[in-house]
């Protein structure tokens, strides 16, 4: 049985069973297994894991905008209730910025060099809402205030921004078409500590105000802790963990969640030294049986190795671990399923 | 205040840019002096050899001294030939006895322009679009084909391709005139007779010059295409909800301009130079003609005049790709 709190509101985006395998000399490699989540409006959800662990290609797939030699092989993406086309490049672009828009990681190449940036801002405008061309740069002028640049520096070109000031434009050029969910692909990696706080404070008085739901990947911890309602922890591909913010950190049920949270270094804690998570992620052509952190993992048992562990769900969030067996009541509700 | 701060900037780049050029030229001018003469052999000497028991060495010395070739080579004859040529005297050939190296290179060049410009224009169109939609549709069967055959045309040496052209369609099929640039018969015809014979003329040297330069811009354009499209911006352009022409108008093409602009404009530089080897197969008498004659009969004013045009030409050919890069990429201004 679900959260009453959460039942009483449709989901305004909800990914079921998604796949995504990527095709390297003729053969298919499984990249994304088994990815389900529900986003509601306004939601702020943080897509967490190391390099490599599928974070920003299941956002990519979500966005429809996977790279040809990717592609999705299951699942489905719902938004307000309708399928997205996220495998159909043409049935995709009506939905594409006006419903669901990206915030690049590094804007520096997000941006096009050789064009003003007002341009670029206002081109979503004329070419999906149909503005003239006066409207839309009047739009990117709004636009360019509302994250703190004055209209005046639309006329610069990319290189004569700063990279915070790059990224605030590409806030301003996401938002463009007033879309209900912004996904965030690493949008402060390339920026300084200061400089980082004030994007993502940004992004986080942007959300209230309009009323964004934010995918937020990132492989910073702390950036979640400072922005994010939810986070979703990824391993190899999987969603291992899905809980609120407050309870991920106090009490993280999945042995990779916990030792992530104790490799971010806390000064309040002492001199301790930052405690990197000992061995490497498995990689795509070598997947290991069962639970793919299982070789890392201090409380690895010998189930971990013969099946993956579901994503179970208990009162206060999902874990795909066999230290944590699923509620009773909830082992019916899967059975029902 | 940031429109004229930019605007100041450009200016200052211009006025560098054209400094660097003039000092460039200068440069050419003066190598163009000290290539020949330090080449062994006196002109004079060369010049008389074959009547050198007739001639005496008296003689061979006031030849000299009217030449100027007594005075010291540095500072005097350089700075008189820098003065001279600075005046726009080139000097009078040894060949084409008493003529003027000045009139000479106007005679032929009218040719050499024809021919050159029209298969650059040429090769320019279809090269260069050619190998944008090669490297938009990386992968597809166009671009296989297109690629390939550029690549087997741009390492075809233009002078074979000219005497395969000459063999089939001038030799074998007899459709087109294999050498010369116009007809002795169709020179004095009325004016629409006299274009197409003239036209008729160009088509084999033209398309021997043009099917490299068009191999050549196709590969430079196509690799030019295949790094945009792998950029961040393309997937934005995506992302944003553009079509694929969309994207390739919009955010890709211009991108894609800036490697091919420097090549093309460079290669502009070598419309007045002219083609040597295709203008010998097809005796087209032009600027390549020319400089042939020159260099066997040892005509070095004549020489030293080709080679400052060209010069000339390549440098202000460099003025342009800087100033047009400028217009086309904002990071330069």
């Amino acid at each position: 049985m679900k959260n009453p709190c959460q039942q009483a509101k449709a989901p305004i985006l909800a990914v079921e069973g998604l796949a995504v395998d990527y095709r390297l000399r003729g053969s298919s490699l499984p990249t994304i297994r088994d990815v389900s989540f529900e986003i509601q409006a306004g939601e702020a959800v943080a897509l967490v894991g190391e390099s490599g662990s599928g974070k920003t290609t299941t956002a990519m797939a979500i966005a429809g905008l996977l790279p040809p030699n990717a592609a999705v092989s299951g699942g489905e993406v719902r938004y307000r209730g309708d399928r997205l086309p996220i495998d159909d490049d043409a049935a995709m672009r009506p939905h594409r910025w006006s419903e669901i828009s990206v915030v690049f990681q590094g804007a520096m190449n997000a941006l096009n060099p050789v064009h003003r940036i007002i341009k670029q801002i206002a081109e979503p405008c004329q070419l999906q809402l149909g503005m003239s061309r006066d409207e839309a740069i009047a739009r990117a002028r709004e636009l360019l205030e509302l994250v703190g640049i004055s209209a005046e520096r639309g006329r610069a070109y990319p290189h004569e921004l700063s990279g915070g000031m790059r990224q605030r434009v590409m806030i301003a050029m996401a938002l463009a078409c007033s879309p209900s969910i912004v996904i965030g692909d690493e949008p402060t990696t390339a920026l300084d500590v200061i400089t980082q706080a004030q994007i993502l404070k940004l992004l986080t008085a942007l959300r209230s105000q309009l009323n964004l739901a934010l995918i937020l990947i990132t492989h910073d911890l702390s950036v979640v802790a400072e922005c994010c309602d939810r986070v979703m922890i990824m391993y190899a591909g999987r969603l291992v963990e899905d809980g609120s913010v407050a309870d991920i950190f106090a009490n993280p049920k999945h042995p990779y969640t916990k030792l992530l949270i104790e490799s971010i270094p806390n000064p309040e804690h002492g001199k301790r030294m930052v405690r990197p998570i000992p061995g490497d992620p498995p990689t795509l052509q070598h997947r290991p049986s069962g639970c793919a952190f299982r070789s890392r993992c201090p409380s690895a048992m010998p189930v971990c190795a013969t099946e993956v562990p579901n994503l179970k769900r208990w009162e206060q969030g999902r874990v795909a671990c066999y230290l944590h067996p699923p509620m009773k009541h909830e082992e019916k509700a899967l059975a029902n399923a | 205040m940031a429109g004229s701060l930019q605007g100041g900037r450009t200016s200052r780049r211009i006025g560098h840019v054209t400094f660097r050029a003039i000092l460039t030229l200068f440069m050419v001018a003066i190598l163009n002096f000290l290539l020949f003469r330090v080449i062994p052999g006196d002109p004079a000497d060369m010049l008389l050899a074959g009547a050198r028991n007739s001639v005496s060495a008296e003689q061979i010395e006031s030849q000299r001294k009217s030449w100027g070739l007594d005075r010291p080579l540095i500072p005097d004859q350089l700075l008189n030939y820098l003065s001279t040529t600075f005046q726009g005297d080139l000097g009078y050939s040894f060949k084409f006895s008493g003529r003027r190296v000045a009139d000479l290179i106007l005679e032929r060049l009218p040719a050499t322009i024809a021919l050159v410009g029209v298969a650059q224009v040429i090769a320019i169109l279809c090269g260069v679009m050619l190998g944008i939609y090669a490297g938009w549709r990386r992968g597809g069967a166009i671009d296989h084909v297109v690629s390939g055959t550029s690549l087997a045309l741009y390492s075809t040496p233009p002078f074979w391709l000219g005497m395969v052209l000459v063999l089939v369609f001038s030799t074998a099929l007899g459709w087109l005139p294999g050498y010369g640039s116009y007809s002795p018969s169709a020179a004095t015809a009325d004016l629409p007779d006299w274009l197409g014979d003239r036209a008729r003329h160009l088509v084999l040297p033209v398309l021997a010059i043009a099917l490299g330069l068009i191999g050549q811009y196709v590969v430079v354009a196509r690799a030019a295409m295949s790094d945009v499209v792998t950029e961040d911006y393309m997937v934005t352009a995506r992302a944003k909800g553009l079509t694929s022409g969309q994207m390739l108008m919009r955010h890709a093409f211009r991108n894609a301009l800036l490697p091919v602009v420097t090549l093309v404009t460079l290669n502009l530089g070598y419309i007045v130079s002219g083609a040597i080897t295709v203008e010998s197969v097809f005796a087209w008498p032009g600027i390549g003609s020319l400089t042939v004659e020159a260099v066997n009969g040892r005509d070095y004013p004549v020489l030293q005049g080709v080679f400052l045009l060209l010069g000339l030409s390549i440098v202000v050919a460099n003025l342009v790709t800087d100033l047009a890069y400028g217009i086309l990429d904002p990071r330069v201004r």
